[in-house]
């Protein structure tokens, strides 16, 4: 096993893209992290790519072979895959190109995610992302993803004291700080009233509690740490990389609250990195609603169950508090192109540890952690990144 | 959802014929042909649910996907059957009226339709226990 590095990022602006295409969003992302590595594409090894649906989205399968050609690698015919776990296909892409640099089987891996959402219907891609969910069972009956994720709120205000302030808070926090990242797709900032007038989605979550649908692309490239300087000043080392899985719909889970996958990934990174939440100067987190950031914080261990609201009220997750969550905006007010954002995380955490991140720079940032999920909690990953 | 898709679990959907594995006596509803407790050594046949239940949460569903736009708003819940699953389902009732903790029976409703000319989806839904 090799210590394995970040050595270039890039990610397109997000939103909704009508003039790019699927193929245009993931050149475009992949040509930024090339420049910032200083890499030639001829370099490269292998690519390990994160797209949810691109058959439901825009009717085209076979991924991998396809971005490989439009990225000028036909003719290199270099090993590139495509990763599906719904919305943590990025970060599952993430951890197969760790694993492959890691092993020693390749050098320069690409680790990239893309998802181009709006060429359907909104109510088609809704469906679509019920996909995430079980088909038969939940999305069957009538279920959204909205929905889902609003009885995890219903169970969890039912039992711990959250108020809709609070839920609230956490949108106010990631408009903020998306207006702070010329990357997102929202840079506006909001009040709690903007969030409690919104449209009702599905009782008790607003539109504003709810990730948009976007468009996007990002990418990274690994290499062995032993070889990251040839390529860049500022390698970004991976700490540690967990994965774990759960079952596929909320009702079988053991609690409606709690996302149990998201505990053990969270606990193994930090087991393998040898670290503790103190030691955590930023983290990522999966915030496809308000409540998902919420269960995200006190899962991940930040806080006791049932405080996240707290101390996201009390400004401890907002930039210069305790644990700043979400720089980027998260996926609410950066965007969720749904295959993307595991790998967006990561170029947010890079750019956070090479104090390259601007308006939203946390001082002295030296380890960082990224936490996507699929799902309602089916499948979760969870990185320790730090400065190399 | 294709003809075939659907006739399959008609039994299941009509009617509540989940499974239990006979070795350790844990009911699955949806069914399962596998039991994760005891694995190749559990036995799994079929059973038939009583539909009783109770809400463990729930939510009322205003932004629908496209098949269930025109019955908006609606209330969607989690039951948990008297025999010790849990199940997502639509409860007919008032928006005002559910609540956590309240006992609920199956009954057998339309779900939704595939278009004007395609197959009607017939399901379970829940009702108030009075």
């Amino acid at each position: 096993m090799r210590d394995v590095a970040v050595i270039g990022a890039g990610c397109t602006r997000f939103g909704e893209k009508w003039s790019s295409g699927f193929r245009e969003l993931f050149v475009e992302a992949g040509a930024l992290a090339l420049e910032d590595a200083r890499l030639s594409g001829e370099k490269i090894d292998a690519m390990y790519i994160g797209n949810m649906s691109a058959g439901r989205f825009i009717e085209q399968e076979h991924i991998g072979a396809l971005i490989a050609d439009y990225a000028g690698l036909a003719t290199h015919h270099i090993p590139s895959t495509r990763v599906e776990a719904a919305c943590a296909s990025g970060g599952l892409a993430f951890r197969q190109a760790v694993i492959a640099v890691s092993s020693g089987m390749e050098d320069i891996v690409v680790a990239a995610g893309v998802e181009k959402m709006t060429d359907v219907e909104p109510g088609a891609s809704t469906d679509t992302l019920t996909g995430a969910a079980d088909r038969e069972w939940e999305g069957f009956v009538g279920a959204t993803f909205p929905g889902l994720y609003a009885m995890i709120a219903q169970d969890y205000m039912h039992r711990y004291p959250l108020t809709r302030e609070q839920l609230a808070q956490v949108a106010v926090k990631n408009h903020y700080n998306g207006a702070r990242n010329p990357i997102a797709q929202y840079q506006q900032e909001i009040t709690i009233e903007t969030v409690l007038k919104s449209t009702m989605v599905a009782e008790p979550l607003r539109l504003f509690d709810c990730s948009p649908i976007t468009d996007g692309a990002a990418a990274v490239i690994l290499a062995p740490l032993e070889r990251a300087r040839e390529f860049t000043d500022t390698p970004i080392k991976v700490i540690s990389s967990a994965q774990a899985s759960d079952t596929i719909t909320l009702h079988d889970r053991r609690d409606i609250s709690t996302l149990d996958a998201t505990v053990i990934a969270g606990k193994k990174a930090f087991r393998l990195a040898k670290l503790t939440h103190k030691d955590i100067d930023m983290v990522e987190v999966h915030d496809c609603f308000s409540i998902a950031e919420i269960c995200a914080i006190e899962d991940l261990g930040f806080c006791r169950k049932g405080e996240a609201g707290k101390l996201t009220a009390d400004g401890e997750t907002a930039l210069g508090g305790k644990i700043p969550v979400n720089t980027s905006g998260g996926l609410k007010a950066c965007g969720h192109p749904v295959g993307a954002t595991g790998i967006k995380q990561v170029f947010e955490i890079v750019q956070q540890l090479r104090n390259e991140a601007g308006k939203r720079q946390i001082d002295g940032a030296k380890i960082g952690m990224t936490h996507n999920v699929g799902g309602t909690g089916a499948t979760v990953a969870v990185h320790i990144l730090g400065r190399g | 959802m294709t003809v075939a898709r659907f006739w399959r679990k008609i039994p299941q959907r009509y009617n509540m014929i989940g499974t239990k594995c006979e070795t350790c006596q844990r009911h699955f509803f949806p069914p399962r042909t596998f039991c994760p407790d005891c694995r190749r050594s559990g036995r799994i046949v079929d059973h038939k649910f009583a539909g009783f239940g109770t809400i463990i949460t729930y939510t009322v569903i205003h932004t629908a996907n496209e098949q269930f736009e025109a019955f908006t708003p609606y209330v969607l819940a989690i039951v948990k059957l008297d025999e010790g699953p849990r199940m997502t389902a639509q409860i007919v009732c008032r928006s005002d009226e559910v609540k956590i903790g309240m006992r609920v029976k199956s009954v057998f409703r339309r779900i939704a339709t595939d278009g004007e000319s395609g197959i009607i989806h017939y399901g379970t839904k829940f009702v108030p226990v009075d």
